[in-house]
């Protein structure tokens, strides 16, 4: 089931090798080149045994968060993304990308930390608290 | 309390009251309390209210789960579920528990497990909260097969399950919760029968005439009241075969549900020796005989009053959690006005207080009209109202209620309570209420509440309001009593502007927006957002504005995915779960033993959940993964049925003079030119269309977006505006021409001037309506504005314009990740040592 893109191979994606020293490594993983999310939108990743969600918007800025609305777990990677905000696919219940809030709601889904560098997205898994997801 | 160690509040029953007075405690002080509740039932707590829906089905179970386990343990909270407690034993001050067999009904005399030891659960302070158990009027034969209770979601199982097997169910009670059961049983196809022992349904909230009234009602909807009917025997061996009545009547029945009325569940307190009645016995601060055993819900009999309603429960859970925690330890109940405002079968009904006149200066105002099932009474005391009763039509309900249960005074014109009044001002002055009246009763939101949001928090329109506050944000009927309260309190009322923006991202009304769009050359949503909204990409006005601006720039749109809808960005329609559903375009409903075997073929090799027939004479794929979608469209070959987008979706047909005895025109073959020629044209909101061979109107084209009728003579009538959805509405009839070409030509028309003139997400029915059907005709037919040439080249262009999506992107996707399952990325733990 789990196959891809469409019309191009799996790029390599992991855990960034010793090439490249990170400041955390145990709980930087590179999910691959930041091409791979049209601007915009939004796409899934399977890490960890969980599905998280990897949103680019068109000012660049990234973010990601579960990719299950704590509503009724709606695929939040199909949502409509902007203004540091998604709208979840299923019933349009609108989420704070940066605090992971349900606006008007009390639920909050799950944030995490990523960044760009050198072309690729960048998440850390650890210390899994609200944060923003500002390009560095 | 000065110690260390919390209080320990043990809370006896986990039903609505039971948690919702834990949920107030909890509000005033999370900390105060460590909190022990028991259940009898195995489950968190749900809204028992919304039981009836269980039934018909109209609502999972799980919906009406309040707190889901998970609650409790985030609040701390230490629940027995399926253990019932058995006695408050106040010299040791424990309350002890047995847990319940699993088979037994939680609201059973009996049902404990022998074997099971006994839970035991010190305390400092006890709430009694057992609620109610049905009544079971005194008869033979209770307990055989196809006897039910209706209390519990177990019961609406069990109901639901057994009425598969049976043709005719019958309800003993006539009571509002009755008949709520006869409307589940109803949707299980069974005939229904409700025996009521009074000589009218609805006693406590209807008077004679009404409840006859109802009776008429229910009977067009296929429900008998059999009236002044006391059951005495079930019949039957092993299972239920009918019922015998006091009179010596007899009626056959394969099942019987019994919901005749409620009876408290008291026997803990007077096992423990608490003053009990017809229910536990509580003052106004909700405590019983025992200073430190408290009650409330249905078993609390309160100055006399046994409350089986929602409302004066929650002001009992009020009370009694601001006397516990001390937050307002005078607080008192002192009883509650009774008013209900309720669909039962989805008649319209409110009633509150007396039904008759009780003293001889009442007066009494009734208005009758039977032909509409409408029936509207007031009793009014002292120019106060004591009681009403609105049936049929409850369009004043809300105002009445408030009226009723704060005393105020009444408007001379009593046409104006019936009816609202005839010059549209409000009927009730806001600020002359109390700052206690609720004014939303949907998130209970006071008055008060309301004035210190607009007072103190700054508010000065409805919207904020009603963002701060929550009031209007349910049903919406507050609102104009908000606006009247803002005009009483507020400094200064701002209409708030965004009210009128054509999206709420961009801070423009519709024809200042077009506009702006068209001075500034704005051809794409993100150009719309950066030039007018400062950049700012609000994501609930992509949709909206990308509608607009394929209207206004058609082939010169710059089309942004990520303005699309999920749908629209993969073709295919999201299901609840994630995965899609895949329609093949049908050709006005004929397909060929070729395609089937193909589209079965295709259904088998992706596991497709559910091959499904649509209403739109198609086949509907179930479950299909995003990644998956590329390669069944390949495989299928048969273009996009658009059943995911607003568009031109599907002509529907009957088969016409081809085969039909009747047919007076060949409605199969304009059905497929119809839709050839204008699949997938984009529209403000969907259109779905049918072609009938005859006036018989097999294919529904009457009550289509668009439909097409044969009256002979190659002579069809097109009908516009047509809807049978939740909206019902027989279309307009625009015109009548020859031949199928003119048929295209007049649809495409319409269909163009919809395309133009509609508001997003305005259906055909609507715009037909708000625009009238002598204007359409003035403008398609008699072309008053001079404009038809246009119209026909514009569709022509449009129609030309289209492209199947799933050919087409099926082999060169728009982006690389268009269709990409969530991507794997390797655990990092696995790599662990080249990291070091």
């Amino acid at each position: 089931m789990n196959q891809g893109p469409v019309t191009q191979p799996v790029p390599h994606i992991g855990p960034i090798g010793d090439s490249r020293p990170l400041a955390h490594p145990a709980a930087d993983i590179d999910l691959g080149p930041i091409g791979f999310i049209p601007l915009g939108e939004g796409r899934a990743y399977r890490l960890e045994g969980k599905t998280i969600a990897v949103f680019r918007q068109r000012d660049g800025r990234l973010f990601a968060t579960d990719n299950a609305c704590p509503h009724k777990a709606g695929p939040l990677a199909d949502g409509l993304l902007g203004s540091g905000k998604v709208i979840c696919p299923l019933h349009m219940w609108k989420i704070d990308l940066a605090t992971g809030q349900c606006l008007g709601e009390e639920s909050v889904v799950q944030t995490y930390p990523v960044r760009e560098a050198n072309g690729r997205i960048v998440i850390t898994l650890t210390a899994p608290t609200a944060m923003t997801g500002e390009r560095n | 309390m000065a110690g260390t160690q919390k209080e320990r509040l043990v809370v006896i029953g986990n039903g609505m009251a039971g948690a919702r007075v834990v949920e107030e405690i909890l509000a005033r002080d999370p900390d105060r309390f460590a909190i022990t509740m028991f259940g009898a039932e195995p489950y968190g707590n749900y809204n028992r209210i919304l039981l009836s829906n269980v039934l018909n089905g109209s609502q999972p179970m799980q919906d009406t789960f309040l707190n889901p386990l998970a609650w409790y343990a985030e609040h701390n909270i230490q629940l027995h579920a399926g253990v019932k407690a058995t006695l408050i034993d106040r010299e040791r001050r424990v309350v002890t528990g047995q847990p319940m067999r699993t088979d037994a009904p939680a609201y059973g005399l009996n049902g404990c497990a022998q074997a099971a030891a006994c839970i035991e659960e010190p305390y400092d302070t006890v709430i009694i909260a057992t609620g109610s158990r049905p009544f079971v009027p005194p008869m033979d034969g209770m307990g055989k097969a196809g006897t039910f209770l209706f209390r519990t979601i177990d019961d609406c199982e069990q109901i639901a399950a057994y009425a598969k097997r049976c043709r005719r169910a019958a309800v003993i009670g006539g009571g509002l919760l009755g008949l709520e059961a006869a409307r589940g049983l109803l949707t299980h196809g069974v005939e229904v029968t409700v025996l009521e022992a009074m000589p009218q349904p609805m006693s406590a909230q209807l008077d004679p005439e009404s409840g006859d009234l109802l009776k008429t009602t229910l009977r067009q909807m296929d429900i008998s009241v059999l009236l002044e009917k006391i059951t005495t025997h079930i019949l039957g061996e092993e299972h239920v075969t009918g019922l015998r009545f006091k009179d010596g009547s007899t009626l056959e029945t394969d099942m019987v549900v019994v919901s005749a009325g409620i009876r408290p569940i008291v026997e803990i307190a007077t096992d423990s020796g608490l003053a009990v009645e017809r229910g536990i016995v509580c003052d106004d601060q909700m405590r019983t005989s025992d200073p430190d055993v408290f009650a409330v819900g249905e078993c609390v009999q309160h100055r006399g009053v046994i409350y089986g309603l929602v409302d004066p429960i929650w002001d009992q859970a009020r009370t009694l959690a601001d006397v516990i925690t001390e937050t307002n330890p005078a607080a008192a109940y002192e009883g509650s006005k009774l008013a209900t405002k309720l669909k039962v079968m989805g008649v319209e009904l409110a009633s509150m207080g007396e039904t008759k006149k009780a003293e001889p200066d009442d007066e009494v105002v009734v208005y009758r009209e039977p032909s509409r099932g409408v029936y509207k009474k007031l009793i009014i005391r002292e120019n106060k109202l004591h009681g009403a009763i609105l049936l049929g039509e409850a369009d004043t309900a809300s105002t009445l209620m408030q009226m009723f249960s704060l005393d105020t005074a009444l408007p001379e014109r009593r046409a104006d309570l019936l009816f609202g009044p005839a010059n549209g001002a409000p009927l009730l002055a806001a600020a002359d209420l109390p700052d206690a009246a609720q004014i939303c009763n949907c998130n209970g939101v006071s008055k008060g509440c309301i004035r210190t949001a607009i007072e103190t928090g700054g508010c000065t329109s409805v919207m904020q309001v009603g963002t701060k506050t929550k009031a209007g944000a349910g049903c919406g009927s507050c609102k104009p009593l908000v606006a009247q309260l803002l005009e009483a309190y507020a400094d200064e009322i701002v209409e708030d502007p965004s009210e009128h923006y054509y999206v709420p991202g961009v801070p423009l009304p519709k024809p200042e927006l077009i506009a702006a769009i068209r001075e500034k050359q704005l051809k794409s949503v993100s150009a719309v957002f950066h030039a007018l909204a400062d950049g700012k990409e609000d994501p609930g006005s992509k949709i909206g504005l990308a509608s607009l601006l394929k209207s206004l720039w058609s082939d010169e749109y710059e089309d942004e995915r990520d303005a699309r809808y999920i749908n629209d960005r993969v073709h295919a329609n999201i299901q609840h779960d994630g995965t899609f559903s895949v329609v093949p375009r049908i050709y006005g409903g004929v397909t060929s033993p070729a395609e089937l075997k193909r589209i079965a073929e295709v259904a088998e090799q992706y596991n497709v959940r559910m091959v499904k027939i649509t209403g739109g004479q198609r086949i509907d794929l179930l479950g299909i993964t995003k990644d998956n979608l590329p390669k069944v469209w390949k495989e299928l070959g048969i273009p996009s049925g658009h059943a995911y987008t607003k568009a031109f979706r599907t002509c529907k047909s009957c088969v016409g003079t081809d085969f039909c005895r009747y047919g007076l025109g060949d409605s199969i073959a304009l059905a497929q030119k119809i839709e050839r020629r204008y699949q997938g044209v984009e529209s403000p909101h969907k259109m779905k269309l049918a072609t009938a061979g005859c006036p018989r109107n097999c294919s529904e084209a009457y009550v289509k977006d668009l439909g097409a009728v044969a009256i002979g003579d190659d002579k069809w009538e097109i009908y516009i505006g047509g809807a049978a959805g939740g909206t019902v509405r027989k279309g307009d009839l625009l015109c009548t021409v020859e031949g199928h070409e003119q048929v295209l030509t007049y649809m495409g028309r319409f269909i163009q001037y919809y395309r133009e003139n509609a508001k997003y997400l305005e259906r055909t029915y609507g715009f037909a309506e708000r625009v009238g059907i002598e204007h359409l005709r003035a403008v398609l037919i008699d072309d008053t504005e001079g404009i038809c040439e246009r119209l026909d080249a514009e569709i022509d262009k449009a129609v030309a314009a289209y492209r199947d999506p799933w050919s087409t992107e099926a082999v060169q996707p728009e982006n690389v990740s268009q269709f990409a399952a969530p991507l794997p990325v390797e655990a990092p733990t696995r790599r662990e040592e080249v990291v070091q």
